[in-house]
């Protein structure tokens, strides 16, 4: 056996000067940092323990819900921690439905334009009455065909995203009209840090390193007086989530969130505008259309396709002139199919970059930005004798 | 549906280049014409329509080539 030489992390690259794919990913925030570092340090037992270092584990764990649970309107005993966005969603939405189990409620309404998240769990289940709701051009469901499949027999639970996670648009969450026993569940890892959240939901997740915190933490959130049962081997209750608590991660997590909420007004002001001048400089190209919904819609991210460019090139002839940006196009994707979320709205899926902010994008990074595109694609249309 | 004036083949290709090359085909049709593109591309199917939209076409719709790829029919309008 060789033993491996040089020391983890070595070979990693340096960031991108102009990292515009916050949506994914945004970068640690310094109040996380922060905690998270003093967090290892102390958090690293087991909460479960009866000894001193566990007890001091559980006081930064519940703290992490306490916090978390005052930022997002909910108590401290509603909160979990989960191992991603993508596990709490499964864990939320599989445990609505699990509850029911025994009754002949099965199906799941959804829109068209749910993350691939909810879309994969809902798959997962296996029922005939499970419903996808159109969306207008905007992305944006109508609450009233929400409301109307909702009422269809063998439906167990709605799902609705709080916002739309490639195009940006808000979706009319608040303007649901349920029927009493029909839990909803919303996906709020596109909103959550962004944007107002919707105020009446029975679970919701969040992914944190989408609003700062740290990769690998999902936030999970079920009303108490809601039915919901773990939909995966383990104990109920959301207290330990798939097992062992990452206690640093979601200290770190709440930091990052109390972090952004104190400043979201500001920053959303700022990203609005900037966004705002995305939208026009790169809809005034020729055959280039911007998509999502222009006012309601997150402040930090703006989609917009490209004909006659593919999207994995644009992405890689951004990236050389500096930019990291995210696309729907089915070439940038595993399944070479388009990202359901264009397709859906009747958007062109090919060419299709979506860029979103971080806190600190300036005026010059997305000037430079717009005419990076604007080079780059029509170096490729003259390339393609367009 | 009626026999278009023009069909590109299009078989094989990756997402866009069926949508140039209807682009690239287009002045030759005359206004009121069909063109049509066969792509089994799975893009194909919501990039021509929208296409159409941003470019002033007409989109007739979806039929089956007869070795069941799909064929993408467009009207010739601007």
């Amino acid at each position: 056996m060789t033993t491996p030489s040089g020391t983890p992390g070595e070979a990693i690259p340096r960031p991108l000067d102009h990292y515009l794919d916050t949506a994914s990913a945004e970068p640690l925030h310094p109040a996380a940092r922060e905690v998270l570092l003093a967090a290892l340090e102390r958090g690293y037992a087991d909460p479960r323990r009866l000894h001193r270092q566990a007890r001091d584990a559980r006081l930064l764990l519940d703290n992490a819900r306490a916090v978390v649970a005052e930022c997002l309107g909910a108590r401290p005993d509603e909160v979990g921690f989960a191992a991603s966005g993508t596990d709490a969603v499964h864990r939320g939405l599989l445990g609505l439905v699990r509850a029911q189990r025994g009754t002949a409620r099965t199906g799941v309404v959804h829109s068209a334009v749910e993350h691939s998240s909810v879309l994969h769990a809902v798959g997962w289940l296996d029922s005939p009455l499970h419903a996808s709701v159109p969306v207008d051009a905007s992305a944006r469901v109508d609450p009233a065909a929400v409301d109307a499949a909702a009422r269809s027999d063998g439906v167990a639970v709605v799902a609705l995203q709080a916002a739309n996670q490639e195009v940006g648009t808000v979706q009319p969450v608040d303007a649901l009209d349920l029927p009493e026993r029909i839990p909803l569940f919303v996906d709020a890892a596109a909103a959550a840090g962004r944007i107002e959240l919707p105020s009446r939901w029975d679970a919701l997740a969040a992914s944190a390193r989408k609003f700062g915190g740290p990769a690998g933490v999902g936030v999970l959130v079920v009303r108490r007086e809601v039915r919901w049962s773990t939909p995966f081997p383990g104990d109920d209750g959301l207290d330990q989530l798939g097992g062992d608590a990452n206690v640093p991660g979601a200290l770190a997590t709440a930091a990052a969130l109390q972090a952004v909420l104190s400043e979201r007004e500001e920053t959303a002001a700022r990203q609005h505008e900037l966004t705002d001048r995305i939208r026009r400089a790169v809809g005034s190209l020729p055959d280039t259309e911007v998509v999502g919904d222009p006012v309601d819609r997150l402040p930090h991210l703006v989609t917009f396709s490209c004909l006659y460019v593919a999207g994995d090139e644009l992405v890689t002839a951004l990236d050389r002139r500096g930019y990291g940006v995210a696309s729907g196009s089915a070439c940038t994707a595993s399944t070479l199919e388009p990202s359901h979320v264009l397709a859906a709205m009747g958007a062109l899926t090919h060419g299709n970059v979506r860029v979103s902010l971080r806190r600190d994008s300036t005026v010059a990074e997305v000037d430079g930005f717009c005419a990076a595109v604007a080079d780059a694609v029509a170096e490729f249309r003259s390339g393609a004798g367009l | 549906m009626t026999t278009p004036a023009a069909e590109l083949d299009c078989r094989g290709l990756p997402c866009p280049r069926p949508i140039i090359e209807l682009a690239k085909a287009l002045p030759a049709v005359a206004l009121g014409e069909l063109l049509s593109v066969v792509s089994d591309d799975p893009a194909a199917r919501h990039d021509v329509p929208a296409w159409c939209r941003m470019r002033g076409q007409e989109y007739v719709g979806e039929e089956a080539a007869d070795d069941g790829v799909p064929r993408y029919v467009v009207r010739r309008v601007s």
